[in-house]
């Protein structure tokens, strides 16, 4: 009895929180037929966000997973002093508002941050003209913010569970750093590391507040997500269902994300971690 | 330090790590800090206790706190029913848990705007009964349960999967009710992780920008407008006031720092209490 009452919690909340979403989105976006949906998601302003889309996606994947992993290697490997705080600041960015992300950067490299000069004596110095906000740098930038902490909170667990044993024997035998990472740690970490790409993949490919700060030009700095907005604040009933159609765009490669990781987890050995 | 370590690379990964979190988050937010200390102290209150700006404080940390009581309810209920039974949907329904952190806020916000309006599937249905969502503090909270329900399933979940049935089956073997079973057996256990999903939520809520804007309907006469929304509003060209941005966003961040420590504190001590 009570079983079948928890289930049926579970079910209402399940069907009415994440279902009924999912679904409305794609009644939406199709609304109006294909022939509208197509013309929507190849629109110049769509493809032009969706390029600084994965560019900024790529970046903060990248940058991210050597961070990451840097940062999980050091604080699993060694025991310094303020430690504790390192790890504490690492996973900041979660605390913070997306929107306070943005503004950061407006506040460093903006024309009236404090940075600014500096930016513009390394452009002139190089004789490029690189913008730090309003700009698809800034953009990118902003991405990294607030999908920070999401390779090294996956990876640090699970080295910390597997403990330093096998490198310690590595280094012993003679073995360099970066060959020991290669051949003994990654072996032992790579489903965490997937893991954390995808979430951290999944998050760049949405963020939304962080990068409206510090994102102007339609067209030419905005991404998918701020593309949309674009679409349903324009306020008539094509551009909405154009916004919708665009969202489906989002909602498939956040499904696409799900079974990834889902067939990442279980294939690793520790299936039913998370 | 003086001691050599066996294992190499951590000149390199600290190098890296240090300046990493320098460059990219702290030298940042320490900007913000720096342009809020640019005011004086009088303007820096006068800002922050303007009622536009006091009333989305309340709105915010408000909304996210009953955002988070609820998801921490039925986050509850949906991990236990995860954990401890079968049933068709199962893998289903667990996959589908963390939708809320892969789909785009932005998506979620119009979605959710449109489910709960008037002409809306949801939205119909409420009307009738008298209840709106769309564009009130309701709407806001149903916002922020969507995106904050994954924190506490995945909290609680593993540490219901890791606890062994055995202490409930002597708990019951010894003529506890259930009601005593779930008070003095389950509950200490599940605290720490419960805070910690609700400690996760909570922040999300207080941050939100993307998927509570639409819903919202950010009327300041309704109070509807959140903090993000107003310190947005204060970076849009036109009405550029970025003293007061910051002044705002250094609010929210020291609420934000608060309600960490606090659970944090908390958790502390509920873990204290059941370590043997």
């Amino acid at each position: 009895m009570k079983r079948k009452i928890l289930i049926g919690i579970s079910f209402l909340f399940f069907i009415w929180m994440l279902v009924c979403p999912l679904i409305e989105v794609l009644y939406r976006s199709l609304k109006d037929g294909l022939a509208v949906y197509l013309k929507a998601v190849t629109a110049p302003n769509t493809l032009s966000a969706l390029r600084v889309t994965l560019i900024a996606v790529v970046f903060a994947v990248a940058v991210n997973t050597f961070f990451g992993i840097c940062a999980a290697w050091l604080l699993t490997k060694f025991e310094f002093r303020g430690k504790h705080v390192l790890a504490t600041l690492i996973d900041l960015p979660f605390s913070v508002s997306p929107v306070i992300a943005g503004l950061s950067y407006i506040m460093t490299f903006g024309r009236m941050g404090w940075a600014a000069p500096l930016v513009k004596w390394v452009n002139e110095a190089l004789g490029t003209d690189i913008a730090l906000v309003f700009s698809v740098p800034g953009v990118v930038l902003a991405t990294i913010f607030v999908t920070f902490p999401f390779v090294s909170r996956e990876l640090i667990p699970v080295m910390n569970m597997q403990g330093s044993g096998e490198e310690e024997a590595a280094a012993m035998l003679g073995a360099g750093g970066f060959t020991i990472f290669r051949r003994v740690t990654l072996p032992n970490i790579r489903f965490a590391l997937l893991y954390g790409m995808i979430l951290c993949g999944a998050r760049a490919f949405g963020e939304f507040g962080a990068v409206y700060a510090v994102s102007r030009a339609r067209g030419r700095t905005f991404t998918l997500p701020l593309e949309i907005d674009a679409l349903y604040m324009a306020g008539s009933a094509d551009s909405i269902t154009q916004a919708f159609a665009v969202s489906s765009l989002l909602v498939l490669a956040a499904l696409a994300m799900l079974v990834l990781k889902h067939i990442v987890l279980r294939k690793s050995p520790a299936g039913n971690k998370k | 330090m003086g001691k050599k370590h066996v294992i190499p690379g951590f000149g390199m990964t600290l190098g890296t790590t240090v300046s990493f979190l320098c460059l990219l988050i702290l030298i940042p937010l320490a900007s913000i800090l720096a342009r809020s200390f640019q005011m004086s102290a009088q303007e820096f209150m006068a800002l922050i206790t303007r009622p536009n700006v006091a009333q989305a404080f309340r709105t915010s940390i408000g909304c996210s706190l009953i955002a988070a009581l609820i998801n921490t309810g039925f986050g509850f209920i949906l991990a236990w029913t995860l954990v401890k039974y079968e049933f068709p949907g199962k893998a289903l329904m667990d996959g589908m848990i963390e939708l809320p952190l892969a789909m785009p806020t932005a998506v979620a916000g119009i979605t959710l705007t449109k489910l709960y309006s008037d002409q809306g599937m949801f939205g119909k249905a409420l009307g009738r009964l008298g209840i709106k969502v769309s564009y009130t503090r309701l709407g806001i909270i149903v916002a922020m349960v969507f995106v904050g329900i994954p924190f506490v399933v995945r909290s609680v979940q593993p540490v219901l999967e890791k606890l062994s049935p055995c202490y409930e089956e002597a708990a019951a073997m010894l003529g506890a009710s259930k009601l005593y079973i779930v008070r003095r057996v389950l509950l200490p256990e599940l605290l720490p992780a419960l805070l910690t999903g609700f400690g996760l939520a909570l922040s999300r809520g207080i941050g939100e920008y993307g998927s509570v804007i639409y819903i919202s309907g950010n009327s300041a006469k309704e109070g509807t407008q959140v903090v993000s929304y107003v310190i947005m509003q204060k970076l849009n060209a036109g009405n550029v006031d970025y003293e007061g941005a910051a002044a705002i966003a250094l609010v929210l961040l020291l609420v934000s720092f608060f309600m960490l420590l606090v659970i944090n504190l908390l958790q502390r001590f509920t873990s204290q209490r059941t370590k043997f």
